[in-house]
């Protein structure tokens, strides 16, 4: 049975995360300094009281890198120890190398840091006006959206304030340095992108990438929140190792994690929505301002996906949307599942739904009505090819009797009482690929053993997701063995150079085809060396089939170990490289047009929830949905990853609330206060795919990693549904997330104001 | 001092430090990492452990609690069974396993030993007729996953019910009088755990502490180690209170109920005569923290905490218990009503080396009386209370409140009693106007401020709210709460 394979080690407790890995001798451990205010000039970094607790080896600041102070990956504005300024709460500016863990965290902990305070920025508005912009704005646009709206029955205006999100991987950031001979240094660290930590290791220490060796056996979750911010971990260790000549390992505590590392991008939107009483939609502005943090990491990229899914899964004739990355002064916002895709369908929803009150059409009909179909073009030019959106849309509809869902809600409803119940419909369509179109391409190395066990090194990093099950699957299904023959090796900067990160949720596609060429040279070969010995002409009859080889589909007397035994008596060549590149795509970053994805991901899922009226707390009932699927490899992994992150997108939407203070300190900075989906809150999900060959897809598959946390939007609005159910009027600005006092308050609002009571003390 | 315990099958004795944590202890010590560090505050469940104890059959009874709240100095005389500990020879599975495995219930792995752990302490634990899906939640209730998003978890746990149910091929493990036996019987867990009791008998209790002035006091440790756990460690001057053994009891009189400081709030509420006078104290518990906390955090500490959104103590302060303050030595005894203990925020009266014995209140005169308990947090289980209440209400026989005591927690600098609300509310029928009435003379003893939590706002929202809740579940007929919502009517009522 095919199976997320690793789970056989994790249930044991078996599984090494990196610092489950013994010990080396006379390793050190660090702990970080971050800044303890948010903006401001570096004055002096007193290290005296840490610097005699016994046990600290070292303590270093910028200046003791000896490479470049540099880690920015898209743009170079980002020094691994600040050395002049500090730009957020949590800031590194030193290191403390200590014996134990215990000692370091306690010297950084007597680390004083003096800075010349300045007023920070926490409000992407504020910093849009003042200009603080990571990189230009960018503006997508198709139509005449200014002249379309006067033609437009109803036109519609609002505010959207979308909050970020925290990874709240299990397993928070760690990395181990050990330094080998000459200048080499090996790091093993949790990080989704290898490369991107080798790069950046070479640049600290001043090296070339082939002195640095950076292995990642697995991840305790990542979720985006690892794709560019281990890096920052794994240079510290390093450059520790590196001045010690010791082995360093870095393991961030929680607090710190939740404090030093970016999130999910905070966004807030203006939108503009224009439409016919028939519900046909005929124009959409919108403007996005991005939280983008402090420094630049991939906010320039998220940024340009939200650009991409402005219209999520709708026709619009006449677009323009504005988006801005602004400069604040909190943590550097990062990747996180969806990559800023649900920021901008949160919009459209949110102008839609207010369109749909509006005109008085119930919310899911204009959503029915304007889904894109085959033929239509994205307002980025891409056309339209294998649309499954009214395929799932009237799938759900059907397989699960949406009117009679919608009738039991209504006769619920009805029966009056503390409780009301709601409903939503969330349609999604997600483009795969990476949008910066150099990265999509994978590298695979393949070794076949004498004794028929293979061993498998790819790009793709292994955090949860299943990427190293699926490439077992199609290894095994390619070269026609048992997976029991496949070992799934570490991700490793040695085997596979120049990786692409695991993200965008492609790894599967492209290291699965980068598998699958691998293996179709050594079968070739193989092959070759079976027509010989079997004495066949025609190598296309030839087969392997369940460890035998076949001739015109019969099983032979010569079987997988055979073949590989004697393929190493015959000096056949039993390794093979495979490289991957995603054809046929292209875009025009001045025009902002182009074909940027290889395929899209679509998908409609129906949300209950039931809201409690005198309390404001709320309970997610079901979540049923139809996803697009392609033919799916490994059902147990697939559903996985559809569970995991709708439970990631209800979780966005509606408890998880990251609170700052106005001097940009995190507030809600340990699992105390930031509340993430437990299996209480989580309902039951059942899932129905359509099915469809994918003809860019490792056997007709589709990626699954992202897409389903768009989903998790249906949340919000079935909320919204319920409290509407309550108080046709209630006020309930487009926010999120739907916590339970964003439910009160809105059940009590009096339309327009808000509830009267006691004066608020600090208001 | 020399703690001796047995951890899985190995006989321990160890001088480390009392104050270090058995997580530490188990990854830098002993290298047993299959026990993770996921946020070091109890609230991921990673680190989860089995600690069993004899009872006074001789039988090893096991708990579930997070080792990253647990001192190794509590550990004295006791078994600690961690994911280790579980696993058969030679890479078998056992049925918890097994099913995790099938149905994919463990996608990145970090989280999934502490789920196995909680998962087969369900399995292990005699007590429930029959397995049930809602049991084996509530056994995970401390378990936090970020990647499957439960629905895997939830099918595997299925699939483990199937098998120990009637007409499962393991029924008969479950209904066995010695369940840990029935299953290493079968070959579901590991042989040595049939020996742990005999084991356990041998160990001699730690002699009496006589450290009157120690710069810790350990009780649960589950508030006090979230606060202070980088530096308790460091100090050999803690006391933890878990060695004097006599301190977590529940004796009742005619009269009153007795409940020793130690006493943790889940043996609390599995008391039955506690049960009996507060038949929702199971369900109210789903509220308050998880079960590894819960087996951990003592009432006395709960209160010495002093935290204004105390769940236990919004209870206790409703049922009106009187403390027993304690010199560590045990001389100098004093009682207060539990609301003069709080002079303001964090701020006891209360020395430093003076501890709570023991907590009194009068015993609830059921029918007649009641007792309720509300809390609204962002996330229902294991969350803090954005603004939590409790309401002990006795009628008289004509319907009127003969007496009530409210209390409301997260709306002042300390647990509120509220005081002039109580009093104003005896005599008076339960009907809308009382409610009006109640509402709007809480509005005034209240004082809440804008916190991670929520807005002032919001919370003043809340508490009116929650008291309106305790005579809408109790009163649904009587309270005149029929409208859409209570809000509305409180609301309109008490605008300034």
């Amino acid at each position: 049975m095919k199976k997320h394979y690793d789970a056989i080690h994790h249930v044991r407790g078996e599984s090494l995360y990196v610092d489950d890995v013994a010990f080396p001798s006379g390793m050190l451990h660090a702990a970080v300094v971050g800044s303890p205010v948010a903006k401001g000039e570096l004055r002096m970094i007193d290290v005296r009281a840490a610097r005699d607790l016994p046990g600290v080896e070292a303590i270093y600041t910028a200046r003791h890198i000896p490479g470049e102070n540099q880690i920015g990956a898209i743009l170079a504005d980002e020094e691994l120890l600040a050395l002049n300024e500090v730009a957020y709460i949590g800031h590194p500016v030193a290191i403390v190398v200590a014996d134990t863990p215990e000692t370091a965290r306690h010297a950084a902990s007597l680390v004083e840091i003096e800075v010349e305070e300045e007023k920070p920025i926490v409000d992407p508005r504020e910093a849009y006006a003042r200009g603080e912009l990571i990189a230009p704005a960018r503006t997508f646009e198709a139509g005449d959206v200014d002249a379309a709206f006067d033609g437009c029955d109803v036109v519609v205006e609002g505010r959207c304030d979308i909050a970020g999100q925290e990874h709240l991987y299990l397993e928070t950031q760690r990395a181990r340095a050990t330094p080998e001979e000459g200048a080499r240094m090996t790091v093993s660290t949790s990080s989704q992108s290898p490369y991107a930590v080798q790069k950046a290791v070479a640049r600290i220490l001043g090296v070339a990438s082939h002195m640095v060796e950076v292995d990642v056996r697995r991840l305790g979750g990542g979720f985006g929140g690892k794709e560019d911010q281990a890096t920052a971990w794994a240079c510290i260790a390093a450059l520790a190792a590196k001045l010690t000549d010791r082995p360093v390992q870095l393991v961030l505590n929680r607090v710190d994690d939740l404090q030093m590392t970016g999130k999910r991008h905070p966004y807030s939107a203006d939108f503009k929505l224009g439409l016919m009483n028939d519900g046909t939609l005929v124009a959409y502005k919108a403007e996005l301002y991005q939280n983008a943090g402090a420094r630049a990491d991939l906010s320039t990229a998220v940024l340009e996906r939200s650009l991409f899914h402005a219209t999520n899964a709708y026709r619009i004739p006449n677009v323009r949307v504005m988006a801005a990355s602004c400069r604040t002064n909190l943590q550097p916002h990062t990747a996180f599942r969806g990559f800023g895709g649900p920021q901008a369908m949160f919009v459209i929803e949110s102008a839609m739904a207010k369109a749909a009150d509006e005109i008085g059409m119930p919310r899911h009909e204009l959503q029915r009505k304007n889904l894109l179909v085959d033929g239509d073009r994205f307002h980025y030019d891409q056309l339209i090819e294998r649309a499954q959106g009214e395929a799932s849309w009237e799938d759900a509809m059907k397989g699960f009797e949406f009117d009679g869902l919608l009738a039991e809600t209504a006769e619920f409803n009805a029966r009056g009482g503390r409780l009301r119940k709601g409903i939503s419909v969330m349609p999604i369509c997600f483009g795969i690929s990476f949008t910066k179109t150099f990265l999509n391409q994978a590298g695979a190395l393949l070794h076949v053993y004498a004794d028929g066990s293979m061993s498998l090194s790819t790009g793709g990093v292994e955090m949860g997701q299943g990427v190293n099950s699926k490439l077992r699957d199609i290894c095994a299904q390619a070269m026609g063995v048992r997976t029991e023959r496949i070992h799934l090796e570490t991700t490793n900067t040695t085997r596979v150079a120049n990786m692409s990160p695991s993200a965008a949720s492609a790894t599967t596609d492209l290291n699965g085809n980068a598998t699958m060429l691998a293996v179709e040279q050594i079968r070739g070969r193989l092959l070759a060396l079976a027509a010989e010995q079997l004495e066949v002409e025609d190598i296309s009859t030839l087969d392997i089939e369940d460890e035998v080889v076949t001739v015109a589909g019969k099983p032979s007397e010569l079987t997988w170990s055979d073949l590989a035994l004697q393929a190493y008596l015959n000096r056949v060549d039993l390794s093979a490289h495979g490289f991957y590149a995603t054809p046929n795509l292209h875009f025009d970053a001045e025009k902002e047009k182009g074909r940027p994805f290889a395929y899209h991901v679509w998908g409609t899922a129906i949300t209950q929830v039931t809201v409690d009226g005198l309390r404001g707390t709320y309970t997610i009932d079901s979540v049923k949905l139809t996803h697009d699927l392609g033919r799916p490899i490994n059902e147990v992994v697939d559903i996985g990853q559809i569970e995991g992150g709708l439970a990631q997108g209800i979780g966005w939407m509606t408890l998880e609330e990251l609170a700052y203070g106005e001097d940009g300190r995190l507030l809600s900075s340990a699992l105390s206060t930031y509340k993430a989906p437990d299996g209480d809150f989580l309902p039951d999900v059942e899932v129905r795919f359509i099915e469809d060959d994918n003809p860019t897809g490792p056997y007709g598959s589709k990626a699954v990693g992202e897409p389903p946390l768009m989903y998790g939007i249906g949340a919000w609005f079935a909320l919204r549904d319920a409290i509407q159910a309550f108080k046709p009027d209630a006020h309930i600005p487009y926010d999120s997330p739907m916590t339970p006092e964003r439910v009160l308050l809105a059940l009590c609002s009096i339309e327009g104001s808000d509830v009267p009571g006691p004066k608020d003390p600090e208001g | 001092m020399s703690v001796e315990f047995i951890l899985n099958e190995r006989h321990i004795r160890t001088e480390e430090s009392a104050g270090m944590l058995a997580l530490d202890w188990l990854r830098l010590r002993q290298n047993l990492t299959g026990t993770k560090e996921g946020c070091k505050e109890g609230d991921c469940g990673a680190c989860s452990v089995m600690i069993g104890e004899l009872d006074d059959a001789g039988k090893v009874r096991y708990k579930p609690v997070t080792s990253c709240l647990t001192p190794l100095g509590e550990l004295h005389g006791k078994h600690l069974l961690t994911i280790e500990g579980l696993n058969l020879p030679e890479d078998a599975l056992n049925p918890v396993q097994q099913a995790m495995v099938d149905r994919g219930g463990s996608q990145c792995g970090y989280c999934t030993p502490g789920f196995i752990v909680s998962m087969c302490w369900y399995m292990m634990q005699s007590g429930h007729a029959q397995p049930t899906e809602q049991g084996l939640k509530d056994a995970t209730s401390g378990n936090l996953c970020r990647c499957t998003g439960y629905g895997s978890i939830r099918r595997a746990s299925q699939d483990m019910i199937g098998q120990f149910s009637k007409g499962g091929d393991l029924a008969d493990v479950w209904s066995s009088e010695d369940r840990v036996g029935a299953l290493v019987e079968r070959g579901l867990l590991p042989e040595y755990l049939s020996g742990i009791a005999s084991r356990l008998s041998e160990i001699e209790p730690l002699p009496k502490s006589e450290n009157a002035s120690p710069e810790f006091i350990i009780a649960g440790g589950t508030d006090l180690y979230v606060q202070r756990g980088e530096e308790i460690p460091r100090t050999e001057e803690i006391e933890v209170l878990g060695l004097r053994g006599d301190m977590a009891y529940i004796t009742l009189d005619d009269t009153s109920v007795m409940v020793g400081g130690l006493t943790t709030f889940e043996d609390f509420a599995q008391h039955p005569e506690i049960q009996a006078m507060l038949p929702t104290i199971e369900a109210d518990m789903q509220l308050i923290a998880s079960l590894p906390i819960r087996n951990r955090a003592s009432i006395a500490g709960n209160l010495i905490n002093a935290s204004p959104i105390g769940d236990m103590t919004a209870l206790m302060m409703a049922l009106g218990a009187r403390v027993v303050l304690q010199k560590l030595d045990g001389n100098v005894k004093r009682e207060l009503p539990l609301e003069e203990l709080y002079l303001g925020y964090k701020t006891l009266a209360k020395e430093k080396h003076e501890i709570v014995a023991e907590l009194v209140f009068d015993r609830v005169d059921a029918p007649n009386e009641h007792v309720s308990f509300e809390k609204v947090s962002k996330r229902r289980w294991l969350d803090i209370a954005t603004v939590n209440s409790a309401a002990r209400i006795k009628l008289a026989d004509d319907g009127t409140i003969a007496s009530v005591r409210l209390a409301l927690g997260g709306v002042a600098a300390t647990p509120l009693y509220l005081k002039e609300t109580s009093s104003w509310l005896v005599g008076k029928p339960i009907d809308a106007s009382t409610m009006h009435g109640m509402v709007e003379r809480a509005m005034k003893e209240i004082s809440p401020i804008s916190d991670v939590r929520g807005s002032a706002r919001y919370k003043s929202l809340l508490a009116r709210q929650l008291l309106l809740a305790h005579f809408d579940k109790l009163f649904p007929e009587r309270a005149g709460i029929d409208t859409v919502l209570g809000a509305h009517l409180a609301a309109q009522e008490v605008s300034p």
